[in-house]
């Protein structure tokens, strides 16, 4: 056998290895964590041009401060609710919104602490006073939300993962964290037990079933489900996670465009500049 | 090999610097006149491309720094901080993390270059090695940079890699206590972290210097692997041929930097460090940033600490004796069928050792990776015997030559059994620049 083919057929074992182990690899996986994958979404902020939805991202706010913030802190100022490219509440209700919160402020002059109706600069004061009591009150301390949306990932497996880098149909994924919300939001299946679900690793999870239809009245003839809660609220925790988005994909676009015009304009100048020259 | 340089200061101050500084007529020796093959393909981009990358790391660190707070309980949240209030904190954070990928991606491109033409080999063995220690400082650059965010990764990773250094005998524990200043990675271990992810992109900035100054010595490397004969014939002016075919090869790079900045920023990083660090709670895969998997799956392939740990550092170490491993007298893998063979098998085992480093410690990834390490190294033990079996093509005798066989001009060379004494530095009479 000359080392030609000797080195061929390496090569091809080395290919029927690498096959067998991603056959391998995918049955491990299945079994290692039981639980499905979150279903991919349609979301507005998704793809090259994603912007988020202004009326969506008041409405999950509107279940995250109803529901979710009896538990879960959002540690992000409130001003930026008032900001471009995140739900863009008017000033006065920004201002009228933090008002309503009371903040523990000082020492005064005389040392003491005391209580003021919030700023817009304060941040959203946390429902517990650390996750020690937090975890007491409730079996578990609950995730801080203001990156539980970049915080989320799952294994894709080969190639998946690759197509999810990309600018292809059904590629450029990026919204693994928005699903897998959504997903836990009904991920509830076992109506004997209240801390089963689906999606959450393990399955037991210390949060009760925290949104149900109807529970959130909403003013603008959106349904009141369960189904668009969860959407409405990922969507919100998102933008509270990535409140650059939009400015991003924007100047990203005229980046990309720049470069790519200059690109051009190099290729030929280097043609030119090497016409004379055999290469 | 300075071109002789055409430099004549006309200007009255460029003409005072000159006699007290020549540093001009350096610069228009180095960059402009210096003479460069003419047969180079893109592949030979990735230089300047790594050099733009260099000043990018440095520019965006210097501006994160600014914003940044080194101390283990308002770490995390500066970094949010620079993410949410400071004035396009998010490009600059996002430009430094993708930045560090493409750098590691621009650097292996690089080595694999380096690779395939034989560029390592008599005369431009010190030019290899110092490309090896720029390497291992990238990568210790990398590491520390990465615990500086404090998530959770940042810290189990952490975590991990300084435990290896308790496998080392006898010394081992108080290497790694050292090493954190203290008792766990805690506080004092991010501040020297710091401290050193900041000192060591100069480091590397001084060590890419002697890089480019000692291939400005030997000359470049090309795709046909024969010296520069002719200076005339085989070269042209690095500008403005080579500045522009280097600055095409940066911008189109650039597009795919940006791509990942402005549209998939979080791609390559791991979720889990979106969770600031907590020393109580483990996370169920701890995995590092995807350029130190291959090395991170030979670490784990070996069931003994120790030997892991030698073999993970042997993995990078033999890279700086590829000119000695190597025995063939002929460069470029384009004039060696079994080592180019071996060549793209070697970047398969490379990239399979990547994946398997990815996926959790369990077969069949174990084996998987066992078999890729001894094949890892396996390239390197066979290349010595290499020569004894392999039958290289005709090497053309000069880099024009090869040029004009390219381009149909010329019969290519008459298939002579090729004995090509080992490349010499080039001689003073072909060095200079007419
Ligand atoms: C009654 C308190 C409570 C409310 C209300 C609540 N949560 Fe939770 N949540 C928890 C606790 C406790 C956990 C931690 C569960 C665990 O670790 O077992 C949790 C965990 C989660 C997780 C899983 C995070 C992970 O670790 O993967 C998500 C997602 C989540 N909550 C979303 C929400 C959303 C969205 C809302 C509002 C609609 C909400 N929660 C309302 C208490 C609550
Ligand atoms: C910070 C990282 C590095 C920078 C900025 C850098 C820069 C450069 C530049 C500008 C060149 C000349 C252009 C070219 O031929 O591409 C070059 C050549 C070279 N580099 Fe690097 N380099 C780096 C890392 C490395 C590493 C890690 C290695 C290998 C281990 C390496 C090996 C070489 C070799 C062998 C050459 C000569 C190539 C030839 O002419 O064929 N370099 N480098």
């Amino acid at each position: 056998m000359t080392f030609k083919e000797t080195l061929t057929k390496t090569l091809g074992l080395a290919v029927a290895v690498a096959g067998l182990t991603a056959v391998a690899s995918s049955a491990a996986r299945a079994d290692e964590h039981e639980q499905p994958t979150p279903t991919r979404q349609e979301w507005t902020f998704a793809g090259p041009f994603g912007t988020f939805d202004r009326a969506q991202l008041q409405r999950g706010f509107k279940v995250y401060k109803e529901v979710c913030s009896n538990c879960h802190e959002l540690h992000i100022p409130i001003r930026t609710l008032g900001q471009t490219g995140g739900p863009e509440l008017p000033e006065d209700q920004v201002k009228a919104l933090a008002a309503s919160f009371t903040i523990k402020d000082g020492p005064n002059g005389s040392g003491d602490m005391f209580d003021r109706p919030g700023r817009p600069s304060d941040y959203f004061p946390a429902p517990f006073p650390n996750p020690e009591a937090a975890a007491t009150a409730l079996g578990a301390a609950p995730p801080d939300m203001s990156l539980l949306a970049k915080s989320r990932k799952y294994e894709r497996g080969f190639p998946k993962f690759i197509f999810d880098a990309l600018p292809v149909p059904g590629g450029m994924y990026q919204e693994l964290g928005p699903d897998y919300i959504y997903a836990i939001l009904h991920g509830y299946e076992k109506d004997e037990d209240p801390n089963w679900n689906a999606y959450f690793p393990g399955h037991k999870i210390a949060m009760g079933k925290p949104l149900v239809d109807g529970q959130v009245e909403y003013t603008d003839g959106t349904p009141a489900t369960l189904d668009q809660y969860a959407k409405d609220v990922a969507s919100f925790l998102y933008w509270a996670a990535e409140p650059s988005l939009e400015q991003r994909k924007r100047i990203g676009f005229r980046v990309l465009a720049f470069l790519f015009i200059l690109a051009g304009l190099m290729y030929f100048t280097k043609k030119k500049i090497w016409s004379n020259v055999a290469h | 090999m300075h071109g002789l340089s055409t430099f004549e200061p006309k200007n009255g101050f460029v003409k005072w610097l000159e006699a007290r500084l020549p540093i001009l007529s350096f610069a228009h020796g180095s960059f402009v006149a210096y003479p460069t093959p003419k047969n180079l393909n893109y592949w030979w981009t990735f230089g300047a491309i790594l050099s733009f990358m260099l000043i990018a790391q440095i520019i965006t660190g210097v501006v994160l720094t600014m914003h940044y707070t080194p101390e283990a309980t308002l770490a995390f949240s500066s970094v949010e901080k620079i993410m949410r209030d400071v004035n396009w904190g998010w490009l600059f954070r996002y430009a430094h993390a993708n930045g560090a990928s493409m750098f590691f991606l621009a650097v292996y491109i690089h080595m694999f270059r380096g690779l395939y033409y034989g560029s390592y080999k008599n005369p431009r063995e010190v030019l290899w090695i110092l490309g090896v220690i720029i390497f291992l400082l990238m990568m210790a650059t990398g590491f520390m940079g990465y615990v500086l965010v404090w998530g959770q990764m940042s810290f189990w990773g952490a975590t991990v890699i300084t435990n290896l250094f308790s496998a080392i005998p006898i010394f081992g524990n108080e290497i790694t206590t050292w090493l954190w200043g203290g008792y766990s990675v805690d506080n004092p271990t991010l501040n020297r972290f710091f401290a050193l992810h900041y000192l060591l992109p100069f480091v590397i900035f001084a060590v890419v210097g002697l890089h480019v100054w000692a291939l400005h010595v030997t000359g470049q490397n090309n795709p046909d692997g024969v010296e520069i004969k002719d200076v005339e014939k085989d070269c042209v002016p690095f500008t403005p041929h080579a500045t522009m075919k280097d600055g095409l090869g940066v911008v189109v790079f650039l597009l795919l930097y940006c791509w990942f900045i402005f549209y998939v920023p979080n791609y390559l990083g791991d979720a889990d460090n979106y969770i600031p660090a907590n020393p109580l709670k483990t996370p169920p895969h701890i995995v590092p940033e995807w350029y130190f998997l291959p090395f991170y799956a030979i670490l784990r392939a070996i069931p003994d600490k120790l030997a892991g740990v030698i073999a993970m550092f042997a993995a990078i170490a033999v890279l700086a004796f590829l000119p000695w491993l190597d025995k063939s007298p002929v460069r470029s893998a384009k004039y060696r069928p079994m080592y180019k063979a071996l060549f793209w098998a070697f970047v398969v085992v490379s990239i399979g050792l990547g994946y398997c480093g990815a996926m959790p410690a369990a077969e069949p990834y174990v084996t998987v990776s066992r078999v890729l390490s001894l094949l890892y190294f396996g390239f390197f033990a066979i290349l010595p015997f290499l020569p004894r079996w392999e039958k290289t093509l005709p090497v053309p005798a000069t880099i024009a030559e090869a040029v004009l066989a390219k381009s149909g001009k010329v019969e290519p060379p008459k298939p002579e059994p090729v004995k090509a004494a080992p490349a010499k530095a080039p001689t003073k009479s072909t060095r200079l620049w007419k």
